[in-house]
């Protein structure tokens, strides 16, 4: 019994020092409340176990987050883990969490409107609020930003250009 | 100099002419780096560069895994010469000029659209995976070439003239997209692989709409080139792949 609560903080602990890695990308979104953070456990050779998704297949940042979410656990005493790179369930905007979309927003970037990935191929964009001014009289200036997760938007309100954090 | 080829399986073969061709439109959209007429088209050409070396990454990753070989995704990449790459013509084409670009991207897309999205039902549950991720970026790739097909064919006398040039220029390889051998049906039966046939309806579908807002027609009875899923290539591919393998080639092993 004693053995089991061992592990179980062993994996509470090894989650809460993985998910305070910060995406590198937006230093705004912890990995965790991207979703990008799938699953903490502990291996049968009692090492811990992470799984983690990538938003987009060419996402650069995947190596680095693994990278930091090695160091993170290892800092944090509990050895070095086995980081996993898992493609399936495919990782959807929705699994951003209301804080993650806060977050997101503070920094200047719009969260993804829900639904807006499975809109009409060629039709009408989604409703997008300006992150600075609220306003929703907004157009998209391009379907590609910054990175690979993110669109360009403008507000036609406050006039500032912005992130749109793609529906997925 | 280190040369290699896979041992080819109907499935090897076949994740080789998904990751191939996605490797090499990836490089020919990566020339624009710098070059786009816009910053946006710019940042979106590189962004969907970015998204099919993803796939291709994932693609080779596998490939690699099945062959048992000790291989990885960067030797498959870098390590093969123009006769061992399986993509369609299509993809290693120059890159000609915006138009060329947009409505090569457009065609690739219509048809990797919905195979990715049928592919996400495959029974091999790696690929199932990777098709998940890009069915959802062929529809970013889709709309945006689309969205710009329409605007080039229906804009200035310029514009549509580069388009039309485009159309008759690539047509031709429009035919390769869809053909299957032996070793793709032995994929299709197995539930492995779409079959490219059967899904060409949807291809159909969405070019006859775009062209339709584009003021395009169709080209009719034209012959149609093959060969690059088999290893015969123009004479493009070495020139590109010279300057994609350069590194690794001059400086064999080398790492950052």
């Amino acid at each position: 019994m004693v053995r089991v609560l061992e592990r179980d903080r062993a994996v509470a602990a090894a989650r809460a020092a993985a998910a305070r890695v910060f995406d590198p990308e937006i230093p705004a979104l912890s990995i965790a409340d991207l979703g990008v953070l799938r699953d903490v456990r502990l291996g049968p050779d009692d090492v811990i176990e992470i799984d983690i998704t990538p938003t987009y297949s060419g996402c650069p940042a995947m190596r680095l987050i693994a990278l930091e979410v090695e160091a993170a656990v290892e800092a944090a005493g509990l050895g070095r883990p086995r980081v996993n790179l898992v493609l399936a369930p495919a990782w959807t905007t929705d699994w951003i969490t209301p804080a993650g979309r806060e977050a997101l927003r503070r920094s200047g970037i719009a969260p993804p409107v829900p639904g807006g990935g499975r809109r009409a191929l060629f039709g009408a964009d989604e409703i997008v609020a300006c992150p600075r001014c609220g306003a929703t009289d907004t157009e998209k200036l391009s379907e590609f930003g910054s990175t690979a997760c993110k669109a360009l938007w403008r507000c036609r309100t406050c006039g500032e250009p912005f992130d749109y954090f793609k529906c997925h | 100099m280190t040369t290699i080829a896979v041992a080819e399986t109907a499935l090897t073969l076949g994740l080789l002419r998904l990751a191939d061709t996605a490797l090499v439109h990836a490089q020919r959209l990566s020339e624009w780096c710098g070059h786009a007429p816009m910053l946006e088209e710019d940042l979106a050409l590189a962004n969907i560069a970015l998204d099919l070396i993803g796939q291709a990454r994932a693609l080779y990753a596998y490939a690699a895994e099945v062959e048992g070989a000790g291989r990885s995704e960067d030797d498959l990449a870098y390590l093969r010469d123009a006769p061992q790459f399986r993509n369609v013509l299509m993809a290693e084409l120059p890159k000609g000029d915006f138009a060329f670009t947009i409505l090569r991207g457009f065609l690739l897309a219509a048809q990797a659209r919905p195979f990715w999205q049928a592919a996400s039902g495959s029974r091999d549950a790696t690929l199932a995976a990777i098709a998940a991720k890009a069915e959802k970026e062929a529809a970013y790739h889709l709309r945006h070439t689309g969205e710009w097909v329409i605007r080039l064919g229906d804009g200035t006398a310029e514009s549509r003239r580069r388009m039309l040039n485009a159309l008759a220029a690539l047509w031709p390889y429009t035919g390769e997209l869809f053909e299957t051998d032996a070793a793709d049906r032995a994929l299709i039966e197995e539930g492995i692989l779409p079959d490219p046939a059967a899904l060409r309806p949807h291809w159909d579908a969405t070019v006859d709409r775009v062209f339709a807002e584009a003021g395009l027609v169709r080209p009719a009875d034209v012959w149609m080139q093959s060969g690059g899923r088999s290893g015969r290539h123009t004479e493009h591919l070495g020139h590109l792949l010279a300057v994609m393998q350069h590194l690794q080639r001059a400086y064999p092993g080398a790492t950052w």
